[in-house]
């Protein structure tokens, strides 16, 4: 205490030191106002999650309880263990999370390498090209429904499978369709990844290439060795991406009639119905709170995906530090 | 004369990689998108008539009568079309500049930042697919001492902000700022809910741009004496740039899959069965967002800074 007395008064004297205790001023003013903001908008993003968790864990008495505000009088956490039984939660969240994951892995690799290409290699209609990956992106997807479900439903092409199985096969109702579209570079947003990845490998410096040209390393070494290292932000950043609206695809999920064992999101559609079914909760406030309940336990596991790769993120920096 | 042939040759040997690399997607775009496209043309000139007991539909071409109807006859395709365009242009560059402020807060080292930067990205995981349904589906239902709870949360929380915007607004009046610049400013405070949650996406996004920029450039500008906000002119904003195209192409796609104009063309065609003017309604809205693309894409790609 008395040696910051000290040093204020110090301060005062000497110009130097004023200037010095003048930067701490502002920067503390800058924190206070930076902590300020970043406060607000989490308050902001988390009064419903915090409404929905509230809700998952009151009471049947509480639901009816005007005066129930934040803290549940009667917690319970019987909402939890009767979703989890009715969803089968353990065994399709960790189908869900494979599914998903496989569904990324291609995603990335096959975006990545269009991206680069449109980045790096220069060969006839480029633009033209590109400009169609901007029309995918824009594109309702609904306008695309009937001609994917016309595909799927008879899969023949060029007749391959008809010369060995004798028919079109139909791939509806299983995963298959969805990683085919992945694979051609067509899944859930993938025009928009093929985009970032293009601007990110824009971004890079040309140098590296070419001294992995002149050492020798061929185009495929190259991109898989280095480029892709080197975009490693935006790698982690599609990875998180692609998982995230992978996990929450409702659009091709529906169309392809992937079963609900592999896609937990759906069972969260019929979770109030069966519950009314199954455990004769004909209360739509009651289910409402079940309802909630499902809702967390079906986003708990990509919120610590995202935990994970976190990490990542803050590597990525060091590297691309070495490399600038 | 055999150099030149040589580095012809690589020439040619880069472009056939360029079209390897790109294959996949090639094929995919060729199978699937291009019949939709093809498919949404044809409707669009002809009218369907759905067979009930069979199945299946014919077309009959009429020409531009479709067309025609959305734009001289229809009700309210006109106005949606505008306002669904207004409200994308004015989001653009509020999303653009609030995700960039909040990146750059977050790049910041910070205890916690893990754990802020997961709150941050939680509308992301939120706004899509079957939880929003279950969640909008719960809301209809919704009655009794839970609903009564969230309304109140609901009132409390709006009743605020509308407290704040007319404090802000008679303070900025008496400062004599044009009306139309005010106007702006207080509807986007006003929206600060929607725009976060329609940031998520961008902030990430702004994240990984800013943590490609090598650590070495700011470390030069420390040397050299530069101040916090020449290092941000200097540096960060042109090292983010190509990085703000893609956030600006985001922005718009994501404002117009959740406009009206999109809704009004879903329902037209899926729920009025009217194919041939559900098709029209989203294939000129389509085009005006390519429009709109282009020339905003092409204005910043002007100023744009490549490493290169």
């Amino acid at each position: 205490m008395s040696m910051k007395k000290g040093r204020i008064k110090k301060a005062f004297q000497d110009p130097y030191q004023r200037m010095l205790l003048g930067n701490d001023i502002k920067k503390f003013a800058l924190t206070i106002l930076q902590i300020a903001i970043i406060v607000g908008v989490c308050y902001v993003i988390l009064s419903p999650v915090i409404g929905m968790v509230v809700n998952s864990i009151s009471g049947d008495k509480d639901a009816y309880n005007p005066m129930v505000f934040i803290f549940p009088q009667y917690p319970t956490l019987e909402r939890y263990k009767l979703v989890m039984l009715r969803m089968d939660y353990w065994p399709t969240i960790t189908k869900n999370v494979l599914y998903v994951l496989t569904l990324t892995l291609i995603q990335v690799l096959v975006c990545s390498m269009v991206g680069y290409g449109f980045a790096r290699f220069e060969f006839p209609f480029k633009k033209l090209l590109f400009g169609l990956v901007v029309v995918m992106i824009v594109i309702p997807t609904y306008t695309i429904k009937l001609p994917l479900y016309v595909t799927f439903r008879n899969f023949d092409p060029l007749s391959i499978i008809t010369a060995i199985k004798g028919g079109p096969i139909n791939l509806m109702g299983t995963p298959w369709p969805m990683y085919i579209m992945s694979l051609l570079g067509c899944g859930v947003r993938s025009g928009l990844y093929i985009y970032i990845f293009n601007q990110f490998f824009r971004g890079l410096p040309k140098e590296i290439e070419e001294a992995a040209f002149v050492d020798g390393a061929g185009m495929w070494y190259t991109y898989f060795n280095i480029m892709l290292k080197n975009a490693s932000p935006a790698v982690i950043t599609v990875t998180v991406f692609s998982l995230v609206w992978q996990f929450n695809d409702s659009f091709f999920s529906n169309l392809f009639l992937v079963s609900p064992d592999i896609v937990i999101s759906k069972k969260i559609s019929t979770l109030a119905s069966v519950i009314a079914n199954e455990d004769k909760i004909l209360n739509v406030t009651l289910q409402e709170l079940y309802l909630h309940a499902g809702i967390i336990l079906v986003l708990l596991p990509i919120i610590l995906i995202y935990l994970l790769l976190q990490r990542y993120f803050i590597e990525g920096v060091e590297r691309s530090g070495i490399v600038g | 004369m055999k150099k030149k042939k040589k580095r012809l040759s690589l020439m040619r040997k880069r472009m056939f990689a360029g079209y390897l690399f790109i294959l996949p997607w090639l094929v995919g775009f060729l199978v699937f998108y291009i019949r939709s496209i093809f498919q949404t043309v044809q409707f669009s000139f002809s009218e369907m008539s759905m067979d009930a007991i069979n199945g299946g539909y014919t077309l009959t071409p009429i020409g531009w009568e479709n067309f025609r109807y959305a734009f001289l006859e229809h009700g309210s395709f006109k106005q949606t079309l505008t306002s669904s365009v207004m409200n994308m242009l004015v989001d653009v560059p509020l999303i653009t500049f609030f995700s960039l402020f909040m990146a750059m807060i977050l790049n910041k080292k910070f205890p916690g930042r893990a754990i802020v930067r997961a709150i941050f990205f939680l509308p992301v995981i939120l706004a899509s697919g079957a939880v929003v349904d279950a969640i909008a589906m719960g809301e209809m239902m919704m009655q009794g001492g839970v609903s009564g709870q969230m309304q109140e949360m609901e009132a409390s929380a709006s009743s605020a902000i509308a407290f704040d915007i007319d404090y802000l607004i008679s303070m900025f009046m008496n400062l004599g700022l044009p009306a139309k610049l005010l106007d702006y400013i207080t509807s986007a405070v006003g929206r600060i809910n929607d725009i976060i949650s329609m940031s998520g996406v961008q902030i990430v996004l702004f994240i990984a741009a800013l943590q490609s920029i090598p650590s070495s450039l700011y470390e030069v500008a420390k040397i050299e004496g530069a101040t916090g906000y020449e290092t941000f002119w200097k540096i960060t904003f042109p090292m983010v740039m190509p990085h703000i195209i893609t956030n600006v192409v985001y922005t718009i796609v994501d404002s117009f899959e959740q406009s009206e104009i999109l809704k009004l063309a879903d329902t037209t065609t899926f729920d009025m069965w009217n194919y041939g003017l559900g098709s029209v309604f989203s294939l000129v809205s389509t085009i005006v967002t390519c429009i709109i693309l282009v020339v905003v894409v092409g204005f910043i790609q002007k100023r744009t800074f490549y490493y290169n």
